[in-house]
């Protein structure tokens, strides 16, 4: 059995790689990518704490941070096809109009 | 609890929202008027807040419909409300005068409804994710404009990450007390502030900042309010920021109560960043959206500081400070609304120059809010400061609420420019208006409100002191 510890410390390196790679690049798909990887950071921890405490609470969480994710995926995505029409180009260093 | 319909009459105004806001976005094929909507988007307004009014003290478990949910889902009613007045024109221009638009502006308000009188985090959570998911489409509404555009990726792109900061939090909360009800989690938390639990702490800080528009976390909000069409702007710098200050009311001040000592610490040094970045940065502004969004974060500081105090009353005057705020900033954007003819234009604020020469009535409109937002008696603002910092100093906290004065001198200058702007210069460049009669309305009602909560504040005081929990 491994301890549950091992898997909170999974969580954390996985938040962190994803806010890494979230500050580190400015493709905006590659953005989305390091948001969905620290969601599912959060994902493994309720899962593991979940079954470490026998309670399904933190099972049915998982579920629904799976659903909000999807929904934000579609609206990210449907942003991103926007932005690629408009500047032909998915960096966010190209999209700078507002200032100040 | 056995799963009842009597249970789910706490949440009749929320479902009647979801149900409105699906006909909406469903009927806009076949319904060729679109002024249908912009009248079915007022009259379930008002239906909505009749509705609340009906259920206020029933509760069930993740749910709790009490006053302090009532008197938040007035503000964000009211602001709905008075953002579909200010909007035909504007949306018919822009092209997005439809039913979807009407439809993601209900969503938006349920979700906030969730988080005003969520009990449990989940709920807070997904309220929270109704909001903001509605909030960004609203944004990029406009995406014919770049700037729209650009505003909604920043706002999408911080905002998720806030999210999933909020996500992590939950997921330690729950591991460590066993439960994601805030009256449990308090129990848990009682006489045990470990590391652990204010790291948990510092990620809803984190996630929560980023919603209210906390310094460090605003940097998405002065490109997403230049960027965003200017009604939603009115509705998101009012509505979503009064939603995010009731999630913090409710997950600080009861979930982690027991804690305060070590988050309102935590919180006062944010606080008073926020309102001295907020103020100073407005003082650089030429564009009147990013001037009024800056302006938004200094608020944003100042209400803040009712929260760190977490006594009854000082949570009552960053309630009252919310509504008051709800008339003065959707007023004063209802203003350029009006001034905004055409795409891009009217919003320079030296296309202010002389206004009070061409159009008195809309220059005086213009005047009484941002006197209010000054907060120069006898508008509302002061009425709100006055109370607001009363409550800090009654609190223990002198020299915040000295502070906040300071960051409120600094925060009037770029106000008073405008009004200088308007009223001692001559016009130089034409200025052309576009009215409508339901923007009117708008103007007048929040200028009635704003200047009747400033002679007769004691009613109103007094309700926002009952609704406390």
């Amino acid at each position: 059995m491994i301890p549950v510890n091992w898997y909170l410390y999974l969580a954390l390196a996985l938040f962190a790689i994803g806010l890494f790679g979230f500050v580190g690049r400015r493709n905006v798909i590659i953005m989305l990518l390091s948001i969905e990887i620290m969601l599912n950071a959060a994902n493994v921890a309720l899962a593991a704490l979940g079954t470490k405490m026998q309670d399904v609470t933190g099972h049915i969480l998982v579920f629904f941070v799976i659903a909000v994710a999807a929904a934000e995926a579609a609206i990210g995505l449907s942003l991103v096809v926007l932005l690629y029409k408009r500047f032909r180009e998915v960096h966010m260093d190209e999209v700078r109009m507002l200032k100040g | 609890m056995p799963f009842s319909l009597l249970n789910l009459k706490a949440v009749s105004p929320e479902i009647f929202l979801i149900l409105l806001a699906s006909f909406m976005v469903l009927a806009d094929r076949v319904i060729a008027v679109k002024d249908l909507f912009f009248w079915i988007a007022l009259v379930g307004t008002a239906l909505a807040w009749w509705l609340c009014r009906g259920v206020v003290g029933m509760h069930f478990v993740a749910y709790n419909a009490d006053a302090y949910g009532f008197f938040l889902k007035t503000v964000f009613l009211l602001s709905l409300f008075l953002s579909v007045l200010i909007s035909p024109v504007y949306a018919d221009r822009e092209r997005f005068h439809f039913g979807e638009y009407y439809g993601l502006l209900f969503f938006a308000v349920c979700g906030m409804m969730f988080m005003a009188s969520g009990m449990d985090l989940l709920v807070i959570y997904l309220g929270l994710e109704l909001m903001s998911l509605s909030i960004y489409v609203l944004v990029a509404l406009g995406w014919r404009d770049a700037r729209s555009l650009e505003g909604a990726l920043k706002y999408f792109l911080l905002g998720s990450l806030a999210s999933a900061f909020l996500v992590m939090g939950l997921a330690l909360i729950y591991g460590l007390t066993g439960s994601i009800a805030l009256p449990q989690i308090a129990h848990a938390l009682t006489g045990k502030t470990s590391l652990p639990v204010v790291m948990a702490i510092v990620f809803f800080l984190v996630a929560l900042g980023f919603k209210v528009a906390m310094v460090p976390f605003h940097m998405w909000v002065p490109d997403a309010y230049e960027g965003a069409p200017t009604p939603v702007t009115a509705f998101m710098s009012v509505a979503a920021k009064a939603a995010g200050f009731a999630a913090i009311g409710r997950i600080f001040l009861l979930a982690f109560a027991p804690a305060h000592i070590a988050w309102s610490q935590l919180l006062i040094p944010f606080a008073v960043l926020t309102m001295f970045v907020g103020s100073i940065l407005t003082v650089v502004q030429t564009n009147i959206k990013r001037l009024l969004a800056y302006s938004s974060v200094t608020h944003a500081g100042y209400i803040l500081l009712g929260i760190i105090a977490g006594t009854k009353e000082s949570l009552s005057a960053a309630m009252l400070y919310l509504l008051i705020y709800a008339f003065m900033n959707i007023g004063a954007f209802g203003v350029v609304v009006l001034l905004q003819k055409e795409s891009g234009v009217g919003e320079d604020i030296f296309e202010y120059q002389g206004l009070s020469k061409l159009y008195p009535l809309p220059a005086l409109f213009m005047l009484i809010f941002l006197f209010s937002l000054t907060g120069i008696p006898p508008t509302a603002g002061f009425i709100g400061k006055f109370y607001l910092f009363r409550s800090v100093v009654h609190a223990g906290y002198t020299g915040l609420a000295v502070l906040a004065v300071l960051a409120s001198v600094i925060a009037a200058y770029p106000y008073l420019r405008i009004v200088m702007l308007m009223y001692m210069k001559d016009p130089e460049r034409e200025i052309s208006l576009a009215p409508s009669p339901s923007l009117w309305v708008a103007l007048t009602l929040s200028a009635l409100g704003v200047i009747l909560i400033g002679l007769y504040p004691g009613s109103l005081l007094s309700s926002a002191l009952y609704s406390v929990f």
